[in-house]
C-alpha cells in the first residue's frame, strides 16, 4: 500500500502538471478561501492583541472602583462626582478580602506645572505607593517614591513621557530637578516609562504622580480629608477577578450602610469588562469574513469536484485498462481522491501564501496590526485537504463504479 | 492435472430496453494449461462476451466458470480483480497504454495494483520489456513507438505479473503484415517456451493458424473445435 500511494501521489502530481492552467483555475477558489481565512484570523488576532496590549497597559488584574454619582435633589452629577470613598474604605477592603493581593487609591485634577519659563496644564495624581505597584508603572530612569514619602507629605512627582516632553527641553535632565505644582516646588524623583493610549483613548503617558498625603495637604487642599477619587485592588489571578469583585461589593455596601433595596453608590470595573467592547467589534468583522470564507470554499469545493468529473469522463478509458490489469475499486477510488486533495493541498498552500501576503499588505496599506496565528494556518490547511476529500468522494466513487468492460470499449 | 480452464453450460444475456440479447447460449468449453486457442467467427457471433467473461472481466448470467479450480461465476468485483491481476494478462487490438505514461510504468502496473515495492516493479518491468525486444525503449512515451512497439509493451504488461492465461483480442489488427508477424512470433514464444496459456481471438486465417486449437463461435454457441498441429509455414 505505501508504494501504491506514493506511486499514485506522483502520478496525481504529473497529471496536474499536465494541465496547469486548468489545475490553477480548479485551486483558485481554494486559495481565495484559504487567503482570506488566514487574513481574517490575522487582523483579527492583531486587533484583539492590541486590545489587549491596551488593556494590560492598566495593571494585571486591576479592579477600579469608582464613586457613584451625586445625586442633589434629584438632578444627578457626572459619576465619579461624590466623595464616597476613602483611604478607610481601602484598607477595609484588604482586611476583609483575602483575594486581594493589593489595594490602592488615587485622586486627580489638572493643574498648571511649570519648569523654568515652560509650563503644562496636566493632570496631577495624588496615589499611595501601591497604586504605582498595581498599575504595573514602570520607570525609564530613578524610581517610585516610599512609604516615607507618604508619611511625610514629601515634595517629590513622578512624571510621564508626554509631561516630561512639554516641560523639559530635548536632552534636559529631568531627573532631580524642581518643578512647581499650583506653586509649590516638587523634586522630580522617577521618569516614568511610557504606556501609550488607554482602552478609552487618553494618553497615559500625559500624567505626574505625587504622594496622596502630599497631593491632599499641600495641592488640592480636599473639604474632606480621606477621600478619594477610585480605588484600585488587584488580585493574584485573573480567576479569582469576580470572586473578588463581589467581595468588594458587599464590603462597601456594608461600609457604605446601604439597604438591600438601595443602589451601589459606586461603580466596579475590571480589565474583562474594558476589553469586551473592543472584542465584540472585531468579532463582528471576524464573523463577515468567515461568511466569505466559507462561500469562497465551497465554491472552490465545487470547482474541484466539476473539474475530476470532466477527469473521470475523459480517462474513463484508462480506467479500464487499470481495471483490466487488477485495480480494485479501492485502487480507483484512492486514485482520484489523492488527485482531489492534491489540487485542494496546492490550493491550500498557495492560499496560506496568498492570506499571509494579504495580511503584511494590511499591516503596510492600511496600518492595521496583524498577527499570523500557526493554528489558523494549520487549520485552513487541514480544512482545505477535507475540502477536497468532501467534493473529490463523488467523482472518485464515480470512478471507481465504472464498468470495466464499458469502459474499456469507451471512445 | 485439472484443466486450467472449465465451463459448464455458459450463458449471457443483455436486456436492452425490452429486447433480450442472447450473446452466450450455453458454452461448454474446458481448456488445459498451455493451450495456443484461436477463438474466431463473425462479429455479433459472441467471442468477445466469451473473452470477457473468460477474462473474468464479466459474470455469466447463467451456467459455471471455474478458473483454475475456483468456481467465478459468483465472485465479488474485488476477487474478480484480484483473479485478472494474478492470473490473467490481456492483449487489445487498440493496445489500450496509458497515454504519456512511459513504457516503464505502464509495463509495471499490474505489479503497482499487486502492493509489490517500487524497485521490485521497476526490475521485472524491465525484464518484462527485454522478454519482448524493448530493452532501452523504458522511458518513451506510447506516443514515441510504433503500433509494433505499443503492442510489445502491452505483451509486457500483460507478462509482468506472470499469469497463466493471456487474452489477446484481435492483437495484430491494427498492425501491419511485418509487425503482426513479430507479435506473433512473441507469443508462440510465450506459449511453447514459458507454457503459458493463450487465447487468441481474431478473423485472420492466417494468424489463427499460430495456435494448435481452433474454436469458431456462431450466434452465441461453439459450432467447431478443431484440435491440430501448428501450422508455421501459413505465413512464412
Amino acid at each position: 500500500m505505501p508504494a501504491f500511494v506514493l506511486l499514485t501521489v506522483m502520478t496525481a502530481l504529473r497529471i496536474l502538471s499536465r494541465n496547469r492552467l486548468r489545475a490553477g483555475l480548479t485551486m483558485l477558489g481554494i486559495v481565495i478561501g484559504v487567503g482570506a481565512v488566514i487574513a481574517m484570523v490575522s487582523i483579527g488576532q492583531g486587533a484583539r492583541a492590541a486590545v489587549q496590549a491596551q488593556v494590560a497597559s492598566m495593571g494585571t488584574n486591576v479592579i477600579v472602583i469608582m464613586p457613584g454619582s451625586t445625586t442633589v435633589s434629584g438632578v444627578r452629577g457626572a459619576q465619579g462626582g461624590a466623595v464616597t470613598l476613602t483611604i478607610n474604605d481601602a484598607a477595609e477592603l484588604k482586611k476583609r478580602s483575602p483575594l486581594l493581593s493589593d489595594t490602592g487609591w488615587a485622586k486627580r485634577d489638572v493643574m498648571q506645572i511649570v519648569n523654568g519659563n515652560r509650563n503644562w496644564n496636566g493632570p496631577v495624581n495624588g496615589v499611595s505607593p501601591s497604586y504605582l505597584t498595581i498599575r504595573d508603572w514602570s520607570f525609564t530612569s530613578g524610581g517610585p517614591f516610599t512609604q516615607t514619602d507618604m508619611d511625610s507629605a514629601a515634595r517629590v512627582a513622578l512624571i510621564g513621557q508626554t509631561t516630561l516632553e512639554n516641560l523639559f527641553d530635548p536632552g534636559e535632565e529631568a531627573m532631580g530637578a524642581t518643578i512647581r505644582i499650583k506653586n509649590v516646588p516638587f523634586q522630580v524623583v522617577g521618569v516614568l516609562a511610557p504606556k501609550g493610549q488607554s482602552a478609552q483613548g487618553t494618553d497615559q503617558d500625559d500624567v505626574i504622580f505625587i504622594p496622596f498625603t502630599t497631593a491632599e495637604r499641600r495641592v488640592f487642599g480636599s473639604q474632606f480629608l480621606g477621600s478619594v477619587g477610585a480605588l484600585f485592588a488587584s488580585t493574584e489571578q485573573s480567576g479569582d477577578l469576580p470572586e473578588a469583585v463581589e467581595h468588594i461589593r458587599e464590603t462597601l455596601r456594608l461600609r457604605h450602610r446601604l439597604e438591600p433595596d438601595q443602589a451601589d453608590d459606586f461603580t466596579i470595573r475590571t480589565q474583562v469588562d474594558i476589553g469586551k467592547v473592543q472584542e465584540s467589534t472585531s468579532q463582528t468583522l471576524t464573523v463577515m469574513l468567515f461568511a466569505i470564507a466559507s462561500v469562497s470554499l465551497l465554491v472552490g469545493g465545487i470547482g474541484i469536484m466539476n473539474i475530476l468529473l470532466v477527469s473521470v469522463t475523459e480517462r474513463t478509458k484508462e480506467i479500464g485498462v487499470r481495471m483490466a490489469v487488477g485495480a480494485k475499486r479501492i485502487h480507483i477510488l484512492t486514485q482520484f481522491l489523492i488527485e482531489a486533495m492534491t489540487l485542494s493541498l496546492f490550493g491550500g498552500l498557495i492560499g496560506v501564501i496568498v492570506g499571509i501576503v494579504g495580511a503584511r499588505l494590511t499591516t503596510v496599506i492600511a496600518g492595521w496590526p496583524t498577527m499570523i496565528s500557526v493554528d489558523a494556518v494549520l487549520t485552513a490547511f487541514l480544512f482545505s485537504l477535507a475540502i477536497g476529500l468532501f467534493f473529490g468522494l463523488y467523482p472518485a466513487n464515480k470512478a471507481a463504479r465504472l464498468n470495466p468492460i464499458e469502459a474499456l470499449r469507451y471512445e | 492435472m485439472a484443466p486450467l480452464i472449465v465451463c459448464e453450460d455458459l450463458w449471457k444475456i443483455y436486456r436492452i430496453g425490452d429486447v433480450e440479447v442472447q450473446a452466450l447460449r450455453g458454452i461448454n468449453l474446458t481448456i488445459d494449461r498451455g493451450e495456443f486457442v484461436a477463438v474466431m467467427g463473425t462479429s455479433g457471433s459472441g467471442k468477445s462476451t466469451l473473452m470477457n467473461l473468460l477474462g473474468c472481466l464479466d459474470k455469466p448470467s447463467r451456467g459455471r466458470y471455474r478458473l483454475d479450480g475456483l468456481d467465478v461465476s459468483t465472485a465479488n468485483p474485488d476477487l474478480l480483480a484480484d483473479l485478472r491481476n494474478r492470473q490473467i494478462g490481456f492483449v487489445f487490438q487498440n493496445f489500450n497504454l496509458i497515454p504519456r505514461t512511459s513504457a516503464l510504468e505502464n509495463a509495471q502496473l499490474p505489479l503497482f495494483y499487486r502492493g509489490v515495492s517500487i524497485k521490485e516493479q521497476r526490475r521485472q518491468a524491465a525484464a518484462a520489456l527485454q522478454r519482448v525486444g524493448l530493452a532501452g525503449r523504458e522511458q518513451h512515451y506510447p506516443a514515441q513507438l510504433s503500433g509494433g512497439q505499443q503492442q510489445r509493451v502491452a505483451i509486457a504488461r500483460a507478462l509482468v505479473g506472470a499469469p497463466s492465461i493471456l487474452f489477446a483480442d484481435e492483437p495484430t489488427g491494427n498492425l501491419d503484415t511485418a509487425s503482426s508477424r513479430e507479435i506473433m512470433d512473441i507469443l508462440e514464444h510465450l506459449n511453447r517456451e514459458d507454457g503459458i496459456t493463450i487465447i487468441l481471438v481474431t478473423h485472420e486465417p492466417d494468424i489463427a493458424a499460430y495456435a494448435s486449437r481452433e474454436l469458431v463461435m456462431k450466434d452465441g454457441q461453439i459450432v467447431q473445435d478443431v484440435r491440430r498441429a501448428p501450422h508455421l509455414s501459413a505465413v512464412t
